[in-house]
């Protein structure tokens, strides 16, 4: 008496994922180019999807007086937060590796990249992307990738080599 | 110490310094040996054997979500935020105080790039975009309609056993050493389902995958690994708890747990990967050269001892049942050893069953202190033939530059008063 029903029980939402399955739900909308634009804020390891702007080293000093200081230190020295210039030449033998932006980041587009989606840490997405750019100026600077009059924008900042560029081996299991 | 021969009736020793047959709990009347110690303990007596309070009248009310008893009040996770944050650092599972292999939701390991949020489901929106033919928002509402798939997957933190590496032998508890690590059934719609609906174009060999918290955490995810992936609505039968993602998450079974992007909101098909900060400045592994290894993603094999481990120490010699977690990112656990004597010798543990793939499995074996000292050690085989390597080997082969993806046998030290630490052996 029971048997019958429960079988029926399991049998219907079986039946009703594979007819799901063999007809897609589509229930998605369509997105619009503008609505992706404002959402899209990954920037590739090539500047894809850096936006208009720029930035120097000297507007990137007062930013980062005024929004980085607090956590990163006098000149991205570190402290109480992560450490951001210095370090270059210590990621091999014995000595204690220093990684920072200057020593260890492969891309300065990541640089800008998280800047701008995660900084400063108490008002994410406040900076403009000039400040964006001008604070990237500044670090870059400070750890000696780039010269003092430097301006950063979308066509420049992709273009800085990195030191720790060709640092990076992808993993495999296979030896 | 030498091996005390069984009296009549104990089982046989399965390998040295106690380690019994992990048969041995299934054979009834296997322990009828331990009756002589039986009656030589204290007899209980009527004072213990009283009526007590909670016996004599009506106990507590109904409540709209049930609570641990105020006795278990230890089983909590433990936390350190970064320096001036409140919630960006991490919360570990205290797994030295749970048993079989699914994780309470409240004590699920975090970790948070900036806080949690607070997201109202019904503003969230999942995007999908990039190099596909038909980008696509979804609402949660039309997440819910879309057939959904059930998979009890671990999640652990690529830091996690990060203090391994060290000189010395850490002296954590097992929370604080292997806390990143947890293990739930999660249940959502198949993101490949949502990828097809939009057309991956077939140049697009990577996603990138976004977080709506306030530090739009980011990961690039091989396309490949996209097939296995879930995203999530619902986490051990509930929805997904803010702390661990809600109202969506994306699941990879078997991959470092920063790639599990929590409150997924956005999903970017590309060709290459994005080269995000916490893919190249972190969840690297730096080596001895100087070079990086990158885009370490699955969890390779591992286990640890769960009981006994640092804190919890042996009360008086005879009987324990040795217990601890075995997992891998590449697939099933298929053997778990265990060493009481620092590796001399071994015996196969018991698995609990079902042992699924990229899922914590629980262990098991028999063992019988003899108030010797000991080193505990257990060793995982999974079904890639990976096994579980020494903590000398591991090193020897990628150095000790490094934090993540440490996966080497884990030591217990038992002294002969039951203490019970952290070693190098």
């Amino acid at each position: 008496m029971f048997m019958p029903r429960l079988c029926l029980g399991v049998a219907a939402p079986i039946l009703l994922s594979m007819a799901a399955l063999a007809e897609a739900p589509g229930l998605g909308h369509p997105a619009a180019t503008e609505e992706i634009a404002v959402w899209d804020i990954s920037i590739g390891p090539e500047g894809a999807g850096l936006p208009p702007g720029s930035g120097t080293p000297r507007q990137g000093e007062a930013v980062y007086a005024a929004k980085c200081l607090g956590c990163h230190g006098e000149k991205g020295a570190g402290k109480p937060n992560d450490q951001l210039v210095g370090g270059i030449g210590t990621l091999t033998g014995e000595q204690v590796s220093v990684k920072t932006v200057g020593s260890f980041w492969p891309y300065a587009t990541t640089l800008f990249d998280y800047v701008r989606r995660a900084m400063p840490f108490d008002a994410p997405k406040s900076l403009s992307n000039d400040e964006a750019y001008a604070v990237c100026a500044y670090i870059l600077q400070l750890n000696g990738i780039v010269e003092d009059n430097a301006v950063m924008d979308g066509q420049s900042l992709a273009k800085v080599q990195m030191p720790n560029r060709n640092g990076f081996v992808p993993f495999s299991r296979q030896k | 110490m030498g091996s005390k021969r069984p009296a009549a009736g104990e089982p046989e020793t399965a390998a040295g310094n106690g380690l019994l047959d992990r048969r041995a709990l299934l054979a009834a009347g296997a322990f009828l040996g331990a009756a002589g110690a039986i009656s030589s303990r204290p007899v209980f007596g009527a004072a213990e054997l009283k009526v007590e309070p909670w016996m004599t009248e009506p106990g507590a009310p109904f409540s709209g979500y049930g609570q641990p008893s105020r006795y278990e009040a230890k089983v909590v996770r433990t936390f350190a935020s970064a320096p001036g944050t409140t919630g960006t650092g991490a919360s570990r599972t205290p797994l030295q105080r749970l048993n079989g292999t699914i994780t309470p939701n409240g004590l699920h390991f975090e970790r948070h790039h900036s806080g949690i949020p607070e997201i109202d489901p019904d503003a969230h929106r999942l995007l999908i975009h990039g190099l596909v033919k038909r980008p696509l928002v979804f609402t949660l509402e039309a997440l819910a309609r879309y057939p959904t798939e059930t998979r009890i997957a671990f999640i652990e933190c690529g830091g996690n056993t990060g203090a391994l590496y060290q000189k010395e032998p850490a002296q954590l508890d097992l929370q604080a050493s292997h806390g990143l690590l947890s293990c739930a059934e999660w249940t959502g719609v198949r993101l490949a389902l949502l990828l097809d609906e939009a057309g991956v174009e077939a140049q697009a060999q990577w996603l990138v995958a976004e977080g709506a918290d306030a530090a739009s955490m980011s990961r690039s995810v091989p396309m490949k690994a996209g097939e296995e992936a879930l995203v999530a609505l619902y986490q051990n039968g509930e929805r997904v708890r803010p702390s661990n993602g809600y109202p969506l998450r994306l699941v990879l079974p078997g991959y470092e747990g920063n790639m599990n992007v929590k409150w997924l909101r956005r999903i970017k098909a590309t060709a290459s990967p994005t080269m995000t900060k916490d893919e190249t400045s972190k969840y690297t592994i730096l080596l001895s050269n100087g070079k990086s290894l990158q885009f370490v993603f699955p969890i390779e094999t591992k286990s640890v001892i769960t009981q006994p481990s640092p804190g919890l120490n042996l009360r008086g010699l005879g009987f324990y049942e040795i217990s601890g977690l075995a997992w891998s990112g590449y697939g099933k656990i298929t053997r778990v050893d265990v060493s009481a004597d620092g590796g001399k010798s071994w015996t196969a543990a018991a698995l609990q069953e079902p042992v699924l793939p990229k899922a914590l499995t629980r262990f098991r074996v028999p063992w019988r202190w003899e108030g010797g000292p000991a080193v505990l050690q257990s060793r995982a085989t999974d079904s890639s033939g990976q096994v579980q390597p020494t903590r000398a080997a591991l090193i020897a082969e990628r150095g000790a530059r490094t934090i993540y993806h440490f996966n080497g046998i884990t030591s217990w030290a038992v002294d002969e008063h039951g203490q019970v630490r952290h070693v190098y052996a």
